[in-house]
């Protein structure tokens, strides 16, 4: 049966280079960077130095200014949190509608201790006007956190903007490049951030390791006490493996990626052109052109996403949908499924009959995947609309 | 065979649903919705000499919905009506090995639908 991964917005394969990296961290260069006077913690040591350029490479900046994480949710935290928590008087945040539930429930307990936010809403396409950007400025303004691309619905926002907005008005800007980078560009000084958020296993790295870049001179407190890690802005013995790994892929990235995204745009068009000419009443989400190479993501009317996805996966394709019903398999009663909240604020109804899928593709993909799934989806869709109600009477309306 | 979150039951029920269609001239039809994922089922049945002689569906709605759908046609075939008014979620769910805890209103729907059907039949067909 095939075998096609089309979800690689939720995760990717790890390299093996970069398994092969990590490999000697484990049994053989187990050292603790903190105790660098024996060998063992001087090659652990030096190590993590040679990791923290290869990331600060990776986006433009000083290896001072990345600070080692558990992933993309705790840099979240940490940009949101740790910045609301070095200020002294502004107590105001913005952000998008769109972000990740690590910026928008980190913003929870700051709205409890007295902080005000403004969340931004999204066009159609998915993006942010910066001119509302502009406008949500106050003078007490501490932070703005918009991403860079949008994991369900591919969108890139228009960050260069973004920030030079908030630089003028000497408010920091946060971006959550999660999804973009290892893919596209990702430059701190063309996007004018003062904080950034990476996640290593997005671009094929390890899982459990991430990074927040943090500009010189930018007032953030660490929110775990402990040692002086991490420039002391994150205590606790380093992942030194895991940041090999992602050094590793970020050096993957930069040789690389500019020519899987030559490869995955088009293949991205292929499929998407294909979808338009095979199924009828399918809606593409988010920008045409401003999104992540090899990323498709659309709704179907009168075929729900989850049966969508499980059929798909029968087929041998595995895929994402921001269905209610697909949303939280393991949660305890129906309160727990939620139609995502990217769809509902780019105007998708959640309460009729629609199924979401997120096709994301990634640097093995090829085009025998792409013809696979169009060889595949349409009938997928006509069999669920033939058993829904709903399709009857549409028909029904439409006289045939 | 692949079955992600399910049981294979519901698996096999959701992959070869029984029963889906309409009966023409149904001597009672239910429709049950679930607001808050959108989801529907149409239930048709045809009642002989007191008895659901036969029973489709067509759903709109996840796999625990569509299996859920598919098993219950096959329960309430043959049974009488107050038999079938009898028919419970939990015993849908059971006789598909089980539903995750989320997905237990799937299978409320079909219980519904059955009321729903057999609620139309009796206002159809009085006394
Ligand atoms: S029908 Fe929506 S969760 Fe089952």
């Amino acid at each position: 049966m095939a075998h096609i991964f089309f979800d690689h917005i939720s995760t990717t394969p790890v390299d093996p280079r970069v398994i092969e990296a990590m490999l000697p961290y484990f049994g053989e260069k187990y050292g603790n960077p903190a105790s660098h006077i024996h060998d063992l913690g001087q090659t652990a040591l030096r190590s993590l130095d040679a990791a923290r350029g290869s990331v600060a490479r990776m986006v433009g900046a000083q290896p001072g200014e990345i600070v080692f994480t558990s992933g993309a949710t705790e840099a979240n935290n940490l940009a949101i949190k740790g910045a609301a928590a070095g200020s002294k008087d502004r107590r105001h945040i913005i952000v998008s509608e769109v972000e990740h539930f690590s910026v928008l429930n980190a913003l929870l307990p700051l709205r409890a201790s007295g902080f005000e936010t403004t969340v931004l809403h999204v066009d159609h396409d998915g993006r942010v006007d910066p001119d509302d950007v502009r406008k949500a400025i106050r003078p007490d303004t501490l932070l703005v956190s918009v991403m860079h691309a949008n994991a369900e619905i591919g969108t890139i926002q228009p960050v260069s903007e973004i920030g030079r907005i908030a630089r003028e008005r000497g408010v920091l800007f946060h971006t959550d490049a999660t999804a973009s980078a290892g893919h596209i560009p990702v430059d701190v000084e063309a996007i004018g951030a003062d904080l950034l958020t990476l996640s290593a296993h997005n671009f094929y790295g390890p899982k459990g390791i991430g990074a927040i870049y943090v500009r010189k001179g930018t007032r953030l407190e660490s929110m775990l006490d402990g040692g002086f890690q991490e420039g002391g802005y994150r205590a606790g013995t380093e992942n030194v493996p895991g940041i090999v790994g992602m050094a590793a892929a970020a050096e993957i990235a930069m040789a690389e990626s500019v020519g899987w995204a030559d490869r995955l745009a088009p293949l991205g068009r292929q499929l998407w052109d294909g979808l338009e000419a095979s199924i009828p009443l399918l809606h593409f989400t988010g920008h045409p052109k401003e999104r992540l190479p090899g990323h498709v993501s659309f709704w179907v009317e009168h075929a729900e996403g989850e049966s969508l996805l499980l059929l798909l996966n029968m087929q041998g394709v595995m895929a994402a949908s921001g269905s209610a019903c697909s949303s939280n398999l393991r949660g305890h009663d129906e309160e727990d499924l939620v139609a995502s909240t990217v769809l509902k604020a780019i105007g998708v109804p959640s309460d009729i009959c629609t199924g979401s899928v997120t096709f994301s593709m990634g640097k093995d993909n090829t085009g025998a995947d792409v013809a696979h799934v169009l060889s595949v989806l349409p009938a997928i869709v006509s069999r669920l609309r033939e058993m829904s109600p709903t399709w009857l009477d549409y028909q029904k309306q439409q006289g045939g | 065979m692949a079955a992600g979150p399910y049981s294979e039951k519901v698996m096999e029920h959701f992959m070869n649903p029984r029963n889906v269609g309409e009966i023409e001239n149904a001597d009672g039809v239910g429709e049950v919705g679930n607001p808050a994922c959108g989801d529907m089922m149409r239930l048709y049945v045809k009642v002989e000499a007191g008895k659901v002689s036969d029973a489709k569906f067509r759903t709109f709605g996840c796999g625990a919905a569509i299996a859920s759908s598919s098993m219950l046609t096959e329960m309430i075939k043959g049974k009488t009506i107050d038999e079938a008014r009898a028919i419970t979620n939990t015993q849908v769910s059971d006789a598909l090995g089980g539903l995750p805890e989320v997905k237990i209103h799937c299978s409320v729907m079909a219980e519904e639908a059955v009321k729903a059907a057999l609620d139309d039949y009796s206002k159809k067909h009085p006394g």
